[in-house]
């Protein structure tokens, strides 16, 4: 009924923004718990190291939350500007989740930020620490509310259709608070947060040491890093396979196409490590499996089967027709029949309502689509495999390397011999974009394999935007385009700044730069 | 424990808060920064007007997020119709608030003075695009919107941007931002000494009278130029939302009729006239705190005249006056506004609470000295 101009546009513009805030979050859920891991150990042994560790790690952290601000502005501002439809349809469930992270975690990351940086002098060391881990409960409280938010877009519990509004109303927030995809995706989301603070640490100490520069500072910090990013990339990988599961309960499309399980195999199914999924053939060329796990993986049995993508699209082809009835059904109550024959009629199809939604994408005349029309809403149905092949399996190789790093960077820290390992510190500085690339795609993932929807089972994607023209979706696009570049350049230039100078921009008079000679000492 | 039609008369009063709250915090933030270049002549007076900000501008802006986030709850088709019919508008909020973070953090990291004074007019129009902007929306609040819902209850806009600037809402825009700057002033003397007082007290004592007549100019603009529809048929006020099922006729009455309904309400325009009067009788003098409550005073007075002129609509609608949006009809279910309710009950005073804990911790006269010594951690 829209143009796909529009769609494919208003997509665009959320999944870039969207993407492009993600690349400052991640830093932050880390950044604020490693501030306040170094916090806790200066005041616990009064070491004015550690001190300076939290403050000039605070720094760049600081530079980097700047971003993290502006750029979730623009995600609550886009579900209004961009999917008016979306928040007419589901604003009762979606709309108080929003409205609980602001009250129960922005308030407090955005109120304790300031003292954070302006309280030290003003505040006791006991105080000041209690300030630093508020605000980073905070950050991840955040990410519990917005993931929460995120976990029912992919599996819509505790809410209903109702005729009346025709919308989606919430019946239960137990239910939508404990989604167990919410769950596991968050601790999933927050672990890869501190994974990427980690990294962060990890590899600009690494950096220090490799210069020989701030060596005590530097290796306490390393050692952190270590330590912190190991217990949370192993968090990741187990709730990254927690996930896996669910989604056998709930996804199962998406994770039939992340798996290419083009067809339902006896169980239990293998999983294909690598090869190229094609589209036309439905086949997967060159493939190598490893015989049992996906059926270990998804069912965690070895006699349930996992559905294949040409079953469940013939599944999905059922729930449309039966979507076609409960559309017919909602059209009869809103005309003012309300007989009981007539209800029990639309309650019979009603969890089919968004399958025929799908319909609408080509015609206005949902009832009567003729079997040619189907057949299209059913391929819609099923998303493309490839795409969702190749940026799970660039997520996975990208966790398993920084397993990898952080175990053999703690198992050196604890043996204390660290120093000598300098293959190592040179692989962690160049790994530090790993993290990114990893929490990137997993979104990929998770986002564009949740189509044709933006609400699961429920609410097409194509019906969830804003009546909106072309020419306004290409001036907030260029706004964008202009803004994020601008500021993404200032911001990896005053952090480039800030590395290089390390804890010498502290002023303190006792680190690298501020030695004279401090150019012979290499 | 409330039916339905209580807890929507409820919610618009709490987001009548929100609102409120915002203004009054972030509503300094703002004068501050529209101020920054003028009042601050160099480097230094201006570093020390940021920082009387600085540690706590950031949990203002979420006032804000909040106000957007709890529109979005509680009364989802008004934030669907908003943000979506005022698409270029709403952007533009956005992409002048785009200049605070970066400007308040990384102005003062490059000691360059063209750096600096880039950053500088950055949080100028940081902070005065968005009261101007919002000021633009409130005047096209009360003359209404051109928008209409189709039988999916889909948000139709009928408008172009440019119409968005008629006299009287570029009018309430000025106003807007003159109130803001005298908020940031009052703020500003409460926080500063010696040149930068002087001069944020001599802004006070031009400025008053603007603001006053400004304000009463937009009153009797209102009061002789601009009507406000009328429901003639409505379903029950604890009915399911569904705006449409209302019937509105466009210019029923005019506002002055509808104030004489409910005659408390004129109390309204009343604080809102006695608050400016005082904040400028006593801003000129040495009771800034006295003047800063008078002028907070008479900042709540314009937006509930606002909201009590409005009431029961919320966004009016001129092509289409019966898909205009009201309290009524434009609402969460009952379900999810009792959830809303007690998540806002409990959180809302341990908001307050640190809020004003963290306020008492920072607060204090901020002088070129102490910029001076701690130049490399203040902003």
């Amino acid at each position: 009924m829209f143009g796909d101009d529009i769609v494919m546009l208003s997509r665009l513009q959320f999944g870039l923004t969207a993407l492009y805030h993600f690349l400052f979050v991640p830093l932050t859920l880390g950044m604020t718990f490693i501030l306040g891991i170094m916090e806790s150990v200066y005041v616990m042994t009064g070491k004015e190291v550690y001190k300076d560790m939290t403050k000039f790690w605070g720094k760049l952290f600081g530079i980097n939350f700047a971003m993290g601000v502006t750029t979730g502005l623009t995600l609550e501002f886009q579900f209004g500007t961009n999917w008016a439809y979306y928040s007419h349809y589901v604003g009762d469930i979606f709309g108080p989740l929003l409205a609980s992270e602001g009250w129960m975690a922005f308030f407090l990351e955005s109120t304790f930020v300031g003292l954070f940086f302006f309280g030290w002098d003003k505040l006791s060391k006991v105080q000041h620490l209690m300030v630093t881990w508020l605000l980073a409960v905070g950050t991840s409280l955040s990410a519990l509310w917005i993931l929460i938010a995120n976990g029912w877009m992919q599996y819509p519990v505790g809410a209903e259709f109702n005729f009346e509004t025709l919308r989606m109303e919430m019946t239960s927030f137990a239910d939508v608070f404990f989604n167990p995809v919410a769950q596991v995706k968050f601790v999933h989301t927050v672990a890869a947060g501190y994974v990427t603070g980690s990294m962060f640490v990890l590899g600009i100490s690494s950096w220090y040491l490799l210069n020989n520069r701030d060596i005590g500072f530097a290796r306490r910090s390393f050692s952190i890093a270590s330590a912190f990013g190991l217990a949370s990339v192993l968090s990741v990988i187990v709730l990254g396979d927690e996930s896996g599961y669910t989604e056998g309960e709930t996804q199962k499309i998406k994770l039939a196409a992340i798996e290419a399980e083009w067809e339902t195999e006896a169980a239990p199914a293998s999983f294909t490590l690598i090869g190229i999924p094609n589209q036309d053939t439905h086949k997967t060329d060159y493939a190598l499996k490893i015989p049992y796990l996906l059926g270990l993986i998804a069912t965690r049995s070895i006699n349930e089967e996992v559905q294949g993508l040409k079953e469940l699209r013939q599944e999905n082809m059922r729930r449309i027709k039966s979507g076609q009835q409960a559309y017919d059904g909602l059209q009869k109550l809103r005309s003012g029949d309300r007989s009981e024959e007539t209800r029990q009629y639309f309650l019979t199809h009603k969890a089919d309502l968004g399958y025929g939604l799908l319909l609408k994408k080509y015609t206005e005349n949902i009832v009567d689509a003729d079997p040619a029309l189907i057949d299209k809403a059913a391929d819609d149905s099923v998303p493309k495999v490839a795409p969702l092949f190749w940026t799970f399996r660039i997520m996975v190789a990208c966790g398993f390397t920084m397993l990898f790093i952080f175990a053999l960077s703690f198992y050196y820290c604890a043996t204390r011999v660290a120093d000598q390992k300098r293959w190592l510190m040179r692989m962690a500085v160049w790994c530090i974009p790993l993290p990114w690339i990893a929490a990137e795609t997993g979104w990929f993932v998770a986002e564009f394999g949740r189509q044709p929807w933006t609400i699961s089972g429920v609410l097409p994607t194509h019906l969830s935007v804003s009546s909106v023209s072309a020419n306004q979706l290409w001036f907030s696009i260029g706004g964008f385009a202009l803004f994020y570049t601008v500021l993404l350049v200032i911001e990896l230039y005053l952090m480039l700044k800030y590395v290089r100078m390390g804890p010498s921009s502290l002023h303190t008079g006792c680190y690298h730069l501020e030695q004279p000679l401090h150019s012979t000492i290499r | 424990m409330f039916d339905y039609e209580t807890i929507r008369v409820v919610w618009w009063l709490f987001i009548g808060v929100v609102v409120i709250a915002f203004a009054l915090t972030e509503g300094f933030d703002f004068g501050v920064s529209t101020l920054l270049p003028f009042i601050g002549k160099n480097d230094s007076e201006r570093r020390v007007i940021i920082n009387t900000v600085g540690a706590t501008w950031e949990g203002n802006q979420v006032w804000l997020v909040l106000l957007g986030g709890a529109i979005f709850a509680v009364w989802p088709a008004v934030y669907a119709t908003l943000f979506s019919g005022l698409y270029v508008a709403m952007l533009l909020v956005l992409f002048a608030l785009f200049f605070r973070p970066a400007g308040f953090d990384y102005r003062s990291k490059v000691a360059d003075p063209r750096w600096r004074q880039t950053w500088d007019w950055c949080l100028f129009l940081g902070g005065t695009l968005p009261p101007l902007l919002l000021g633009v929306l409130i005047g096209n609040f009360i003359l209404g919107l051109p928008f209409h819902l189709n039988n999916d209850l889909r948000t139709i806009y009928d408008g172009e941007f440019l119409d968005l600037l008629s006299p009287f809402a570029l009018w309430c825009g000025v106003v807007s931002v003159a109130i803001s700057s005298y908020h940031g002033a009052l703020f500003l003397k409460l926080r500063t000494q010696d040149i930068i007082y002087d001069r944020a007290t001599h802004f006070i004592t031009f400025a008053g009278p603007l603001v006053l007549g400004g304000l009463l100019l937009t009153m009797a603009w209102v009061v002789l130029a601009i009507d406000r529809p009328e429901i003639t048929q409505m379903t029950a006020t604890n009915a399911p939302s569904n705006p449409l099922t209302k019937t509105v006729i466009a210019s029923g009455i005019s506002w002055v009729k509808h104030f004489m309904h409910y005659p408390w309400m004129l109390l309204a325009p009343l604080l809102a006239i006695v608050g400016f009067s005082g904040a400028w009788l006593l801003g000129r003098g040495t009771h800034t705190a006295l003047a800063f409550i008078s002028n907070s005073l008479g900042m709540i007075g314009t937006l509930l005249t606002v909201g009590f002129g409005l009431f029961p609509f919320l966004l009016i609608s001129t092509t289409a006056p019966s898909s205009s949006l009201t309290l009524w009809d434009a609402s969460s279910s009952h379900n999810s506004l009792l959830l809303s309710f007690w998540i806002t009950v409990i959180f809302l005073p341990i908001v307050l609470l640190y809020t004003r804990w963290v306020y008492k911790v920072m607060w204090g006269t901020v002088t070129e000295q102490e910029i001076l010594t701690h130049s490399h951690t203040l902003y």
